[in-house]
């Protein structure tokens, strides 16, 4: 137990740290990917072909290849590709992005290919009466998904969204490759100068387990709370 | 855009798939054996049992992978007990500590899927065999689990590709998968898109292989 005190003889208050650090990457992600689901959920319903290419193309490449695999062509790529853009505006001084943003991005890549089908599954399942409706009464297409649609699919995406939730979260843990400090880096950390793996992985696993377990919680709370009414 | 470069690298990252391919392999078999046991117990009435093989699927779906093969790679090692029996020569090596961390992951999966379609089976189709006489091993045999592989096959199709993804991580535990081979590459060579190209499109060949034979496993076994 002396392993997990608080203060310079333990590690507690370091894997509190790295445990916020976890949250917070997870948190980032998951809204990034939102913003990714909510840009190309109206491509891959498009009447357009050529938008619904653009939109399968990015599902499909992103949830058919390793996690690891995207992170590792940000963790490399990523300064590569902002300094090539910089040189465009005339910046050629070396640029590093910090493991978060990269981390974050990275994961929140990954994480908005698979809202992204949440968001069409949930859309799609609503009754097509919603969309004539908001079209008689000469609603703006807008209008008609941020007010009418957007508030009912959410509804229905909750349960699947939780599942993309969990899933960010245990995809966080591949960050750790980068060097940034969350709970696997600092379990790996512990592990290290202490020559104790089993106990800080484990450790670890207890963690993770606990964050999935409230979060959980949580959701189902915010499920009942959208299903008011149903 | 090197294209010499992803001309070179292809041959080394194919000769990797293959250790890809193996773990895949592996872990899948050993992982259908498992998950349908631990499906079984799931559906046992006795409370413990059903708890415990509740408990296994919670704790190996609720953390990453990646913290699962590091207790068995890094963790287990430190028992100074297990030195000393037979499984210490499974256990010092890379390969067989990612196919058990492998197996017990897809395992975890997989009793649920298993468990799902077993419990949506309609009653009907067990009485029917009760009321013809069959005993209730051949009922569960013949009748329960082939309709169970059926009923699971969308969802085991996907987890499929998920534990195809998850082999990526045995790179980590310093086997030379493709995803090994490709880091090697891009930190050599820092041309990250490149062979972000040749392995991602490997991958998803790969992925689109499976989607289709699954595809292909469905129509040919539906109920119509």
């Amino acid at each position: 137990m002396e392993l997990l005190a608080f203060g310079k003889t333990g590690w507690g208050d370091e894997l509190f740290y790295a445990t916020l650090m976890t949250i917070a990457v997870s948190v980032t992600a998951m809204f990034i990917g939102f913003f990714f689901a909510l840009t190309f959920t109206p491509l891959k319903l498009s009447k357009y072909k050529f938008l619904n290419l653009i939109g399968n193309f990015y599902t499909t490449v992103i949830r058919g290849v390793p996690e690891l695999l995207v992170i590792y062509l940000f963790f490399f790529g990523g300064s590569g590709a902002i300094m090539y853009v910089a040189s465009i505006f005339g910046y050629y001084e070396y640029i590093e992005i910090n493991a978060f943003i990269t981390g974050a991005v990275a994961i929140g890549i990954i994480s908005g290919a698979y809202s992204t089908e949440v968001f069409r599954g949930a859309i799609q399942s609503i009754d097509k009466g919603q969309f004539e409706a908001a079209k008689v009464l000469g609603v703006n297409k807008f209008v008609q998904f941020y007010k009418i649609i957007l508030p009912q699919m959410l509804r229905l995406a909750i349960p699947n969204l939780s599942n993309v939730w969990q899933i960010t979260l245990k995809d966080t843990s591949l960050i750790s490759v980068t060097g940034l400090v969350e709970i696997m880096r600092q379990s790996y950390i512990a592990a290290g100068s202490t020559r104790d793996p089993l106990f800080f992985y484990s450790f670890a696993a207890v963690l993770y387990l606990l964050l999935t377990y409230v979060s959980m919680k949580l959701i189902n709370k915010l499920e009942a709370r959208y299903s008011r009414g149903y | 855009m090197d294209f010499d470069l992803m001309i070179t690298s292809f041959p080394k990252l194919l000769a990797a798939t293959a250790i890809t391919l193996k773990l895949l392999s592996a872990s899948l078999f050993f992982g259908l054996f498992l998950g349908l046991f631990f499906a079984i117990l799931r559906l046992n009435k006795n409370k413990f049992i059903n708890k415990f093989a509740y408990g296994y699927s919670y704790v190996f779906r609720g953390t990453p992978l990646l913290v699962q093969i590091f207790i068995i790679y890094f963790g287990l090692g430190q028992i100074e007990y297990l030195r000393t029996t037979f499984l210490w020569a499974i256990l010092k090596e890379p390969y067989w500590c990612a196919i058990i961390a492998f197996t017990l992951n897809t395992g975890a999966y997989t009793s649920e899927i298993l468990r799902s379609a077993f419990q949506t089976i309609k009653p009907g189709i067990i009485e029917a065999g009760k009321s013809l006489g069959i005993s209730n091993k051949i009922i569960f045999y013949k009748i329960q689990i082939p309709i169970a592989i059926r009923q699971s096959l969308p969802a085991y199709g996907n987890e499929i590709i998920l534990m195809m993804k998850g082999t990526s991580l045995a790179s980590t535990v310093t086997l030379m998968d493709l995803t090994g081979v490709a880091k090697y590459i891009i930190s050599t060579t820092f041309k990250p898109i490149e062979v972000f190209i040749v392995a991602g499109g490997i991958y998803l060949f790969m992925t689109f292989i499976i989607h289709n034979v699954i595809k292909y496993l469905e129509k040919k076994y539906s109920f119509q």
